[in-house]
């Protein structure tokens, strides 16, 4: 089971009480009144579908019920980082802030133990 | 002249035992809540009003004889008292901005209790229970199956479950199932 950092919850919760909810960082366009039909289509409808890293929203629905921004790789379904909501794109070659998702016992174990 | 019809409030688990020797499931009492949802100023005024301090850390709650409040997020607690006080006029006593529905009805609870209580609820639910990760005094909104559920450990043993009481008889029966695997 997928287990994925909730950066309002401080802790690794399984992907069963999580949500996606669709791709992060798209800025509303400030003169939306004024912008073209296809300037419109290009901010509403269009999305990269990027086969590698992506920045998504995701919201804790079951547990706090916040939302949260998370940069997931799509090729292995890995979670590089999550952040709150409201933070700029982290670094992701820096050191990550979160731990990294763990996928056996024995590694929660480790960490659990450090 | 027809006789007044009464109408008679029904406890949705009313009458029902459930469980193993190694996890008893007992439906718990009547209780009041509130939802309640209020940013961070606002918290010491509703604290006072309460009786009982808003915990701000994630999966903890604080507990003042028989009211407990249980943090389900950054600006979000369930509050239970199980004298059924009116928790309601109580907030609204405190005078600081806030929100706070009566959910008294809507919610119902389960009280899991013995030595399998873990694993009878880890049979629907992925959150590690032991008493490491989740000690005496933890709450957190999780699910248990398709049910949403929020799960407030009162001692080593034994877990209050709250479930909307429209859920309750699928709660009960899969807690029922998870409490006969514990007994193995």
């Amino acid at each position: 089971m997928l287990l994925i950092y909730c950066p309002y919850c401080e802790e690794e919760r399984s992907e069963l009480e999580f949500r996606n909810a669709g791709d992060a960082h798209i800025a509303r366009p400030t003169n939306i009144a004024e912008i073209t039909d296809e300037e419109f289509e290009a901010y509403f409808f269009l999305r990269d579908n990027p086969k590698g890293v992506i920045f998504e929203r995701w919201r804790h629905i079951h547990g706090c019920g916040r939302f949260f921004n998370a940069a997931r790789d799509t090729v292995s379904d890995r979670f590089l980082t999550t952040y709150q909501a409201g933070e700029p794109k982290p670094d992701l070659n820096a050191q990550p802030k979160t731990s990294a998702t763990l996928e056996t016992y024995d590694e929660a174990l480790e960490g659990a133990a450090q | 002249m027809a006789d007044q019809a009464m109408a008679i409030r029904k406890a949705p688990l009313a009458g029902l035992r459930g469980g193993s020797h190694a996890a008893i499931l007992t439906p718990a009492a009547p209780a009041s809540r509130i939802s309640l949802r209020a940013a961070k100023d606002a918290v010491p005024a509703l604290s006072a009003a309460l009786g009982v301090t808003l915990p701000l850390r994630p999966k903890t709650s604080a507990s003042s004889g028989k009211r407990h409040a249980l943090w389900l997020g950054p600006d979000e607690w369930l509050v239970i008292d199980e004298d059924g006080a009116d928790l309601m006029a109580a907030a609204a006593s405190s005078g600081a901005l806030h929100s706070a529905v009566d959910v008294s009805h809507r919610n119902t609870a389960v009280i899991v209790s013995g030595p399998g209580a873990e694993v009878a609820i880890n049979s629907g639910c992925p959150q590690d229970l032991s008493l490491g990760l989740f000690p005496v005094g933890a709450c957190s909104r999780t699910v248990l199956g398709k049910a949403e559920i929020v799960l407030f450990r009162t001692s080593e043993d034994t877990f209050r479950l709250e479930c909307w009481r429209s859920f309750s008889p699928f709660v009960f029966g899969l807690l029922s199932e998870g409490a006969e695997d514990a007994a193995h």
